[in-house]
């Protein structure tokens, strides 16, 4: 579990994130949605200690992150799985040697299990035949995966992701969404995910958190998202047509009424 | 500016100490930078080495016109400007550019792309992980490679001299014998193993700490080679004021 209390953040005066406070509860699916340019990232990067928040705290298992010693954030950072908004595969390797290198590093396997495990992670993805390819000959969609692949290769207590699935066709970003719903019940991890898919929102977000120009606007599940009478939400969320109207039958739909016929 | 700058490099060398998280992996960093560092930068030592090592006793036997100089001062002359100065301080302004440019493009193209970012999340000391490996490195193969241009550059000073007919075998290996003092081979050392630690920490602070993109990459990389070449100036002068006199 993750809590956030009275987090703020700025850069050089101007203020990005404002009294954020927050429950991410382990295995869920806490969703952070929000427009470009909302603070979706940087959160995300306060959350895992690579900005020093200005104020507040952020607690991982009720003690505080930013008042640890070196040494006790190393053993909770080797407990989080992330994905980069932009990937950040170390392009030096293959994509087989990115995913092992959590492995090689942090574990005692051999290297067969390892191969093993990395095969399985790489599947789970729906990556085949890419083992030996270097980023740079992959597509953006299959770079993203990649990334997922590493993040969950130590099975972490904690997953963040930055837009999992920008850039995937809408298939493989269902797919990818169903993999980290059914990692975080499975192992009950603490997920975190940064999303503007509406896709996403509507299928997994056990727990969703709406940034507006850096702070907390609304927060609800799946479910409050289709009643709540939030403006700025709405149209945010339900920004064209054709999601209004599939707003309108999911609430017919939960209110039992007949849908009108297809 | 200059002394935050200078604060933060020396934070950066004194966080490259810890524990490694797995011996294995920073063993392996390391034999990867030997290679990149050390075999990668074999062929421009070799030829500027032979080149220097020539030119040298060509140049030295045209300012030595007077007859009762003997023919081997020139072996002489050679031999001790190349250890003294070229082998050592040629050698390792050149690979500022070479070593110092691809540490620094290397590192800072991690940190755009934010594959440092990745590997502080995984819980890796990254300083430790990639700069402490490149100035090892840098510290075993820099001084191999002085040393080998040392020996390039006096052999090459010898042909040209038979080639040229400026000097005979026999007068140019007496010259390499006489007077010699092994104290200038020390001291050349003490330059190199210098030097090397300037080239790599200094690179590898200007590529760690690159903020923007790919623009910004570059101007890291040119401002770790002009800095680096300048501290090794500095110190040139520094270690032979300090050792010499
Ligand atoms: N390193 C930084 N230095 C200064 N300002 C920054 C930095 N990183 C982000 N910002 C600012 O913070 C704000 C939020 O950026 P952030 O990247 O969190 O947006 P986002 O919600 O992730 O958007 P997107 O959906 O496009 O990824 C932006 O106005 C940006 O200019
Ligand atoms: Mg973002």
């Amino acid at each position: 579990m993750i809590e956030l209390i009275g987090v703020y953040k700025g850069f050089e005066g101007k203020d990005v994130l404002q009294d954020i406070s927050a429950v991410m509860e382990a295995g869920k699916t806490n969703l952070i949605i929000g427009t470009s340019g909302s603070g979706k990232t940087v959160l995300m990067k306060c959350m895992v200690g690579l900005f020093e928040i200005d104020k507040g705290e952020i607690l991982y298992n009720k003690s505080d992150f930013f008042s640890m010693t070196d040494k006790e954030k190393k053993v909770i950072r080797q407990e989080i799985g992330m994905l980069f908004q932009g990937t950040a595969l170390f392009d030096s390797m293959t994509v087989e040697q990115n995913v092992m290198f959590p492995l090689q590093m942090f574990s005692n396997m051999s290297y067969r299990e390892r191969i093993k495990r990395v095969n399985f992670c790489l599947d789970r993805v729906n990556l085949k035949d890419t083992n030996k390819k270097y980023p740079a000959e992959i597509s953006g969609g299959m770079k993203k995966r990649v990334g997922i692949a590493r993040s969950i290769v130590l099975n972490p207590k904690y997953l963040f992701c930055d837009e999992p699935n920008s850039g995937l066709d809408p298939q493989t970003s269902m797919v990818i969404d169903k993999l980290i719903h059914e990692l975080t019940v499975e192992y009950n991890i603490t997920t975190v995910i940064n999303t503007h898919d509406m896709n996403s929102v509507m299928e997994i977000g056990d727990n969703i958190l709406y940034l507006y120009q850096g702070h907390k606007q609304w927060e609800g599940s799946s479910k409050d998202i289709i009643y709540s009478k939030d403006e700025k939400l709405n149209s945010f969320i339900f920004a064209s047509e054709f999601l209004q109207e599939a707003k309108r039958m999911r609430q017919m739909d939960m209110e039992g009424k007949q849908l009108p016929p297809r | 500016m200059v002394l935050t700058s200078f604060g933060r490099y020396l934070l950066m060398l004194k966080g490259m100490f810890s524990k490694p998280e797995n011996w294995r992996m920073y063993w392996k960093q390391f034999m990867l930078q030997c290679s990149d560092i050390g075999i990668r930068s074999l062929g421009i030592v070799i030829i500027i080495s032979l080149f220097i090592g020539g030119v040298s006793t060509v140049q030295t036997a045209y300012q030595l016109v007077s007859p009762i100089i003997p023919k081997a001062t020139i072996a002489q002359v050679v031999r001790d400007s190349m250890i003294l100065e070229f082998a050592p301080t040629i050698t390792c302004i050149v690979l500022a550019g070479v070593v110092g440019s691809k540490i620094a493009s290397e590192l800072g193209n991690m940190r755009v792309s934010e594959q440092i970012d990745a590997l502080e999340i995984m819980g890796i000391n990254t300083k430790g992980y990639l700069i402490l490996p490149k100035i090892a490195a840098s510290l075993l193969t820099i001084p191999m490679l002085v040393v080998l241009s040392m020996f390039l550059g006096i052999w090459a000073g010898e042909i040209a001299g038979i080639v040229s007919g400026i000097i005979s075998e026999r007068d140019f290996m007496q010259g390499l014998v006489q007077g010699f003092r092994p104290y200038i081979v020390f001291f050349a050392l003490v330059k190199a193993y210098t030097f090397a630690f300037i080239i790599a920490s200094i690179s590898s602070y200007f590529g760690y700490y690159v903020k923007g993109g790919a623009l910004e990459i570059g101007r890291a990389s040119t401002k770790a080679v002009v800095i680096s070449c300048i501290f090794i100036l500095l110190a040139d002068y520094a270690l032979a004021a300090l050792l010499l006199t």
